[in-house]
């Protein structure tokens, strides 16, 4: 049952990915973003972690898409144009592409990193509460705060028409 | 849970999102859909976060993984307002067309 | 010859889905005739009183009318776009309904036309009981607003976009002040699970979170209200605004799938107002039974009158200018819910004695 389910949304997690990549129009791209953001956090589910899972379509898909949609409505975008030089492009990009792909896997093999999943894994909001408030990530917990606030700042400074 | 190659698949599922999302970065032209590209890389690497998690068992890399949403979302407000800056000087999202720094 | 236990769940869930699924559409219809009348009642006028007694026949009506229209798609279109948006909105409508209970948790009689693995069989009036119920809610109403957005942007038209993008930025603003407002409530039951917080809830009205939250109530119900546009917050689809908002284009079944999203929100809202702030289906009055039947007429009583309250409203308030609207979101809601985060944190930190943790 839970092969079923992971095959099943990792084929439309890379199906809507494709989508991303290849389609003209850039809001389709994002309709199919979300449908990829949506299908990866089935599959945190399906690992285990219920509140990735929920925050992956909480701030992913329900407010980081919402905001680049409202950007591609106001600004109206058109549909991409073909660039001059077309073929080396392509060619060079998937290349490029490969080869990263090939070096990641290759570094995994590698490394022999044990990827058999661990028994009694308890992945609960609890626990999650537990380990992020914990000496360990405290300091960076409370960073973030300050990065958002910066990047709060920031936007609203960079799309103002005068300052 | 009940499958035995979940881990190893999901890392698979990361390593193919993280290389499409790169494929997009190098073919894309609209600056937006290069943003949306780079999305797609880092839920790649917050899945390959996950599943190492789910094999060691411990919740670090669950942690990562709520962080590096935090600094996305960041990322994506800052280089929205970017590209809203850009269009309202040059009226095109193209990434060729800024070139006024090329030696 | 007792089914799997796997099949078992399987079954049992696809009947309460069954049953959960029938009586929203049942209810949505007479929320749509309950609504006219009381309307009506507050502006001195009838409503509905020829169809079949007291009109009751009125939805159907409807339906029958609404069924053999004609169904309008303007040329310039995004085809997909326009015939999906409906299907999102109602789909994460109904989404969130999984994961709310409706009444006690109950068992089955002994009864001898049942099968031998039904009999007795301790039952949840739930579909889904997650781990992470109210996060999973909080996800789903997220979700709601490409429902709205799809739908101003696949009618390609003015109005319609612009009436989409504010009913949308509507409701992502209020979608924080009502997280915030659980927040509370969470802290003090310590659990995202619903039933969890209906439990912390017994053994007497002064025990409810309308009582010991009630700044965060408040926030909520006006959050709720700003949530599924109804009035006063109802700038989408007020009939003089931007013509009707992000469904200004769709006719006959497509907008009564919108309607139908609505109406289901609203309910949706009414039952979690209930089970997070009202108690759910404890009754207020220690002595009185909540279990069973008992607990199940409390619940529907109390849902009855936050939606009764709901019609009220519509009928009372004026509408809200947009900047208004966006001003009183981020500028009043947002910081009175923080604030009170800070008060209740403060609270069961220096009292450890108000968690009402539910026993684990």
């Amino acid at each position: 049952m839970d092969a079923i389910l992971f095959y099943a949304f990792a084929a439309l997690a890379v199906a809507s990915a494709l989508v991303v990549v290849g389609q003209r129009n850039p809001i389709y791209s994002a309709f199919a973003l979300i449908v990829t953001l949506c299908s990866l956090s089935v599959i945190f589910g399906l690992l285990g972690s219920p509140f990735i899972a929920a925050l992956q379509v909480i701030v992913y898909a329900g407010a980081i898409m919402v905001l680049f949609l409202f950007v591609l409505m106001l600004l109206n975008v058109r549909r991409e144009q073909d660039a001059p030089e077309r073929g080396g492009r392509t060619l060079r990009g998937v290349a490029l592409a490969l080869v990263t792909l090939l070096v990641l896997q290759a570094g995994a093999v590698v490394l022999r990193y044990e990827r058999a999943a661990a028994s009694g894994f308890d992945a609960s909001t609890r626990k999650m509460a537990e380990v992020l408030f914990s000496p360990h990530f405290l300091y960076v917990f409370e960073a973030t705060s300050v990065l958002i606030l910066a990047a709060l700042v920031g936007a609203v400074v960079l799309a103002k028409k005068e300052l | 849970m009940g499958h035995p190659d979940l881990v190893q698949h999901a890392l698979l599922l990361s390593l193919a999102l993280f290389g499409i999302g790169t494929l997009g970065v190098f073919l894309r032209r609209n600056v937006i859909t290069l943003l949306m590209c780079i999305e797609l890389m880092l839920n790649g690497v917050n899945l390959a976060f996950v599943a190492f998690s789910r094999a060691a068992g411990t919740l670090d890399g669950q942690v990562l993984v709520f962080f590096v949403m935090v600094v996305a979302a960041a990322e994506a407000a800052v280089g929205l307002g970017i590209v809203i800056a850009l269009h309202r000087q040059r009226d095109t999202l193209d990434v060729d067309a800024f070139h006024l720094l090329r030696g | 010859m007792s089914p799997s236990p796997l099949a078992q769940e399987l079954l049992l869930a696809l009947a309460k889905i069954a049953v959960v699924v029938g009586a929203l559409l049942g209810l949505f219809s007479l929320m749509t005739w309950v609504e006219r009348r009381l309307l009506a009642f507050m502006q001195f006028r009838l409503g509905p009183n020829r169809t079949g007694p007291l009109g009751i026949l009125q939805p159907i009506a409807d339906g029958i009318k609404l069924f053999f229209k004609e169904e309008l798609m303007p040329e310039a279109a995004n085809r997909w776009g326009f015939l999906a948006a409906p299907v999102v909105s109602v789909t994460t409508a109904l989404l969130a309904v999984a994961v709310l209970p409706y009444g006690p948790p109950f068992s089955l009689p002994r009864w001898g036309f049942l099968p031998a693995w039904l009999q007795g069989r301790a039952l949840q009036l739930q579909i889904a009981t997650i781990d992470v119920g109210l996060l999973f809610i909080f996800a789903v109403t997220a979700l709601g607003v490409y429902g709205v957005v799809l739908a101003g942007w696949a009618a390609n038209s003015k109005f319609s976009l612009l009436g989409g993008l504010r009913s949308s930025a509507q409701m992502f603003s209020y979608e924080l002040a009502l997280g915030l407002s659980w927040v509370g409530v969470i802290m003090l039951a310590g659990s995202f699970q619903i039933s969890d917080i209906v439990n912390a809830q017994a053994g007497g009205f002064w025990r409810w979170n309308l009582v010991v939250q009630f700044p965060a109530f408040l926030v909520y119900f006006v959050a709720a209200t700003a949530e599924v546009a109804r009035i006063p917050f109802d700038l989408p689809e007020g009939e003089t605004e931007l013509v009707a908002g992000f469904h200004t284009e769709y006719s006959s079944m497509c907008f009564a799938l919108l309607q139908m999203a609505e109406y289901i929100n609203m309910i949706t809202v009414a039952v979690l107002c209930t089970n997070l702030f009202l108690g759910g289906w404890h009754s207020g009055i220690p002595g009185l039974p909540g279990e069973g039947l008992a607990g199940f007429l409390w619940w529907g009583i109390k849902v009855s009158l936050l939606l009764f309250v709901f019609i009220w409203l519509r009928g009372t308030l004026p509408r809200f200018r947009y900047d208004q609207l966006m001003h009183f979101g981020w500028k009043v809601l947002i910081p009175v819910a923080a604030v009170w985060i800070l008060v209740t944190a403060t609270g069961v930190a220096l009292f450890p004695g108000l968690l009402r943790v539910a026993s684990r």
